[in-house]
């Protein structure tokens, strides 16, 4: 009864002369079989599981959607704001172009979060996952030099305040701060060549690290094998074949699962690209529809929603200096995670209900802070985010560390629990 | 233990359901990335700031001398603008037996230059200057039995880049690499003394054409 | 007959004489007030007018393109609107917009810009008006509704009139031949302050009719959410379209999803 699937085309099944041409000078069907029919998953992937290749998929529409982009827009603090509104209204298809880009850059961090989240739920960044975790951090910073930098290309008066605020912060450094400012504008204000420089770091410098550290990212994958809800090792019980008894080949059964997580994904997508693109202000600002004044501030400067928890760090702190200090400290903390969790236990399936209160404050200080770096910073919201930082923080120094030694785990299981869906 | 969690049904049924499963979803998938491709496709054509750039162009005929030619872009193209006189007019219909297309039955031209002279007003050739063989622009060589293109040369153009020869209505000479006549835009006399390029009635006045 | 600016310029310059002739006698009205809302009871809440327009409503699109082209013109310019698209977008012909939207020299392909220069409209405003291509997208349509219903007579201002959407607004009111005029009364109103003083603030409570326009008050806010649309419009010329398309994609998505599901069910029935 225990037949393996074959794919339909597998290497085994048709021949062909051209295809054997190929294959001797190129390892096409060797990489099939190692990377999509041969490399076997973990059978029990949640919905936690889809985002990891929508995360691609939204990185391969972005470099589409940014390479058009590039065809007609034109660089410069004269003709850039002009320029994207005549992609806007008077290339063909222009406006799609622009939006599938525009909400695209939002979908990235959605995604991405929740791709970050579900290593903090499973374990995915403990041993032996710590580069597989520190290349995906990679990524991220990665990404948010690019999404910083390309929200300043518009030229609009979002664009440029936003890139003034950024900017300075670097000038809080100390000894360095303030030549570093210049050095970054390339003049004694956010200026033409400030925008020349992050134009060419968006289309080509950043893209490139980023294709680098994805690859890599999932090199690394592919080398320690998925993690899995239930963080149990599933190399660890081989079948007579040599794979994975609680795994399966991941062509075709995450390929086409995969399918139906980029359908689900795309309705959302589209719904906000065809009929809320702006969405209230949050993906497009409002600001931003007026060309740049140096002259003008903005009654609201407020990064996009993306970066407003660490806006709201970086606020929280009456001391300029202090707060982008702890500002930087918020986003490079994460890179420590894998040492800084002293639980055995991977899977917050069978940690004790402490690391699970830990875990669910901490998602809810960093929705919070989302929440407040988008209001203004006066009154009651001062208070909530001095509370919410020290409970942010509280998550890698206290609960990763501490919380395991005080709390009742229940027995990992040897074998994946799985319910046939 | 040494069991496998994949399992096969070997049911026909099942895996005849998998294949149209199969071939209906990647159909679908196919008609989703036609639509996808388009309009990154379609936003290469022209902009409508391109559209309103070929906007047609006016020039004064008055100032052009009989015999002389002058030439002015439309749609990133040089027009030209020939002021023949009679002499070059009549002369024309001796050139007919030596032009690959005298009535001009293969060329590109609007209706109303379908005559002997190829153009609205006998006395005003109109031509796009664009040799009808690889594109570049044609010389003018109005006088008859110029010493480097041979004593029987009636006058015309001469396309320096492979040698092709067109006539004073800018039809092509048997021997030429280009096997068409030259090319006429639409055009108009809006009065006496204005030319009109790219408009010629024919069109909505109003809007990019 | 086509539009003329000039025209415009002179209407526009008519109506500020005439605004500052009045306020010696606006002065004196505004001494003698004790405020009597005439009925508008909602004014205290101006702030939550709505402009409620339909860009799908293309006769109110034609009207606000008038409206904005008598009115506005002559100061604000639309420099990102070619006045084809305008008139292939709205439905108006060719003819007709020749005949009524399109300035003297303009040719149909031109953008809509305003032959006011620059210079001399700093010169006489302070600051020169502002393009308006985009002011929907930058400040909403609420706003832009507001704006143009809550000018009143204030002697104070050199152009005669102040805002209560923009205080301080170096535009004159332009439609007060059609709106009228009328002036706003103010009430105090104690609050305390953060040290514990009180602090009494003037807040506005209605308007009150000073001279009737050529419109009733009904005919004024359509003309004005005419105008909001218009410029609802111009902010984003494609999005009627990408709405409608909208529609389509999610739809055919849907379907793509579902048959996409059921393909995936069919192949892990193998997974136990």
């Amino acid at each position: 009864m225990a037949t393996i699937v074959q794919p339909p085309g597998s290497p085994a099944a048709k021949g062909g002369k051209l295809r054997a041409w190929v294959n001797k000078r190129l390892p096409v069907d060797e990489f099939i079989d190692d990377q999509l029919t041969g490399y076997y998953a973990p059978k029990n992937f949640n919905i936690w599981y889809y985002f990891g290749s929508l995360a691609l998929f939204v990185l391969v529409m972005q470099l589409l959607t940014g390479i058009f982009l590039t065809m007609f827009y034109k660089v410069g603090e004269a003709t850039a704001f002009d320029s994207v509104e005549f992609i806007m209204r008077e290339v063909e298809w222009g406006w799609l172009i622009r939006y599938l880009h525009s909400t695209g850059a939002s979908a990235f961090f959605i995604v991405v979060y929740l791709h970050m989240f579900r290593a903090l739920l499973y374990g995915s960044y403990k041993a032996p996952r710590e580069l597989l975790w520190l290349l995906g951090m990679g990524v991220y910073l990665a990404l948010m030099a690019e999404a910083f930098m390309g929200y300043v290309l518009p030229w609009g008066n979002m664009s440029f305040w936003g890139a003034q605020v950024i900017v300075n912060l670097f000038g809080t450094i100390p000894a360095i701060g303030p030549g570093l400012v210049e050095w970054i504008r390339g003049d004694y204000g956010i200026a033409d060549a400030t925008l020349n420089r992050f134009f060419s770091l968006h289309v080509v410098g950043i893209p490139l690290a980023l294709l680098l550290l994805v690859v890599l990212h999932l090199v690394a994958l592919r080398r320690t094998g998925s993690n899995n809800p239930d963080g149990v090792e599933i190399k660890e019980r081989l079948g007579a074949n040599g794979k994975p008894v609680d795994g399966i080949p991941f062509h075709p059964y995450y390929t086409i699962k995969d399918v139906v997580g980029v359908g689900v994904f795309l309705v959302l997508f589209c719904i906000v690209v065809f009929f809320v693109p702006t969405l209230g202000g949050l993906f497009l600002e409002g600001p931003n529809f007026e060309p740049a004044n140096p002259l003008s501030t903005p009654e609201h400067i407020a990064p996009v929603w993306y970066f407003t928890p660490y806006y709201a760090i970086l606020r929280a702190v009456p001391d300029q200096r202090m707060g982008a200090l702890l500002m930087f400290l918020a986003v490079a903390v994460f890179l420590f995670i894998p040492w800084l969790d002293r639980s055995p236990i991977k899977s917050m399936r069978y940690r004790g209900w402490l690391s699970r209160l830990g875990l669910a404050m901490f998602v809810v200080s960093f929705l919070v802070l989302m929440f407040l770096g988008l209001q203004p910073a006066e009154g009651l919201y001062v208070l909530l985010a001095r509370i919410f930082t020290v409970l942010y923080f509280a998550y890698f120094f206290v609960v990763l560390p501490f919380f395991p030694k005080f709390e009742n785990v229940r027995p990992v299981p040897e074998r994946l629990t799985y319910h046939a869906h | 233990m040494a069991e496998n969690v994949v399992t096969v049904d070997d049911d026909v049924g099942d895996s005849s359901r998998r294949k149209f499963l199969l071939g209906a979803t990647v159909a679908m998938g196919a008609v989703g990335a036609a639509f996808v491709v388009t309009p990154f496709v379609a936003s290469w054509k022209p902009s409508e700031r391109a559209r309103a750039m070929g906007a047609p162009a006016e020039l004064d005929i008055t100032k052009i001398e009989p015999g002389q030619m002058t030439t002015v872009t439309w749609r990133k193209q040089p027009i030209y603008i020939v002021h023949r006189t009679p002499e070059m007019v009549s002369a024309l219909s001796k050139n007919d037996a030596r032009l690959k297309d005298p009535k001009s039955e293969d060329s590109e031209q609007p209706d109303y230059t379908k005559n002997e002279m190829r153009s609205r007003k006998a006395e005003f050739l109109v031509l796009i200057g664009t040799c009808t063989h690889l594109g570049c622009l044609p010389k003018s060589r109005f006088e008859a039995g110029v010493p480097e293109l041979g004593a029987d040369w009636p006058g015309g153009f001469f396309c320096p880049c492979h040698g092709s020869r067109f006539d004073l209505a800018g039809r092509v000479f048997q021997g030429s690499p280009a096997s068409v006549n030259l090319r006429i835009p639409p055009y108009e006399f809006r009065d006496e003394r204005t030319l009109v390029i790219g408009l010629d009635g024919q069109q909505q006045k109003s809007g990019a054409a | 007959m086509r539009t003329n600016r000039a025209a415009g310029m002179r209407k526009t310059i008519a109506t500020l004489v005439a605004v500052m002739a009045l306020s010696p006698a606006l002065y004196a009205a505004e001494e003698a007030a004790e405020g009597k809302a005439e009925g508008h009871s909602s004014e205290a809440n101006w702030k939550s007018w709505h402009a409620e327009n339909e860009v799908t409503n293309l006769g109110s699109l034609q009207r606000g393109a008038r409206n904005f082209t008598n009115y506005c013109s002559g100061c604000h310019s639309l420099k990102y609107v070619r006045y084809s698209r305008m008139a292939t977008d709205l439905g108006i012909s060719s003819d007709l917009l020749e005949k009524y939207l399109l300035p003297a020299g303009a040719k149909p392909a031109d953008y809509a810009l305003s032959s006011m220069p620059t210079a001399d409209a700093e010169a006489w405003f302070g600051k020169a008006p502002p393009d308006l291509s985009l002011i929907a997208r930058s400040r909403g349509p609420d706003y832009l509704y507001q704006f143009l219903n809550t000018f009143y007579a204030d002697p104070t201002k050199q152009t005669g009139a102040n805002n209560l959407r923009l205080e301080g607004t170096a535009m004159p009111h332009v439609l007060s031949d059609l709106e009228g005029l009328k002036r706003a009364v103010f009430k105090s109103e104690e609050s305390k302050g953060e040290d514990g003083k009180v602090v009494t603030k003037k807040v506005f409570d209605h308007f009150e009719v000073v001279a009737p326009g050529k419109l009733s008050h009904e005919e004024y806010t359509a003309f004005v959410r005419d105008i909001v649309n218009f410029l609802d419009y111009t902010g984003e010329p494609s999005q009627v379209a990408r709405r409608s398309l909208g529609v389509w994609v999610v739809l055919f998505l849907l379907v793509f999803t579902w048959l996409a599901w059921l393909l995936k069910k069919e192949y892990w029935k193998d997974v136990h």
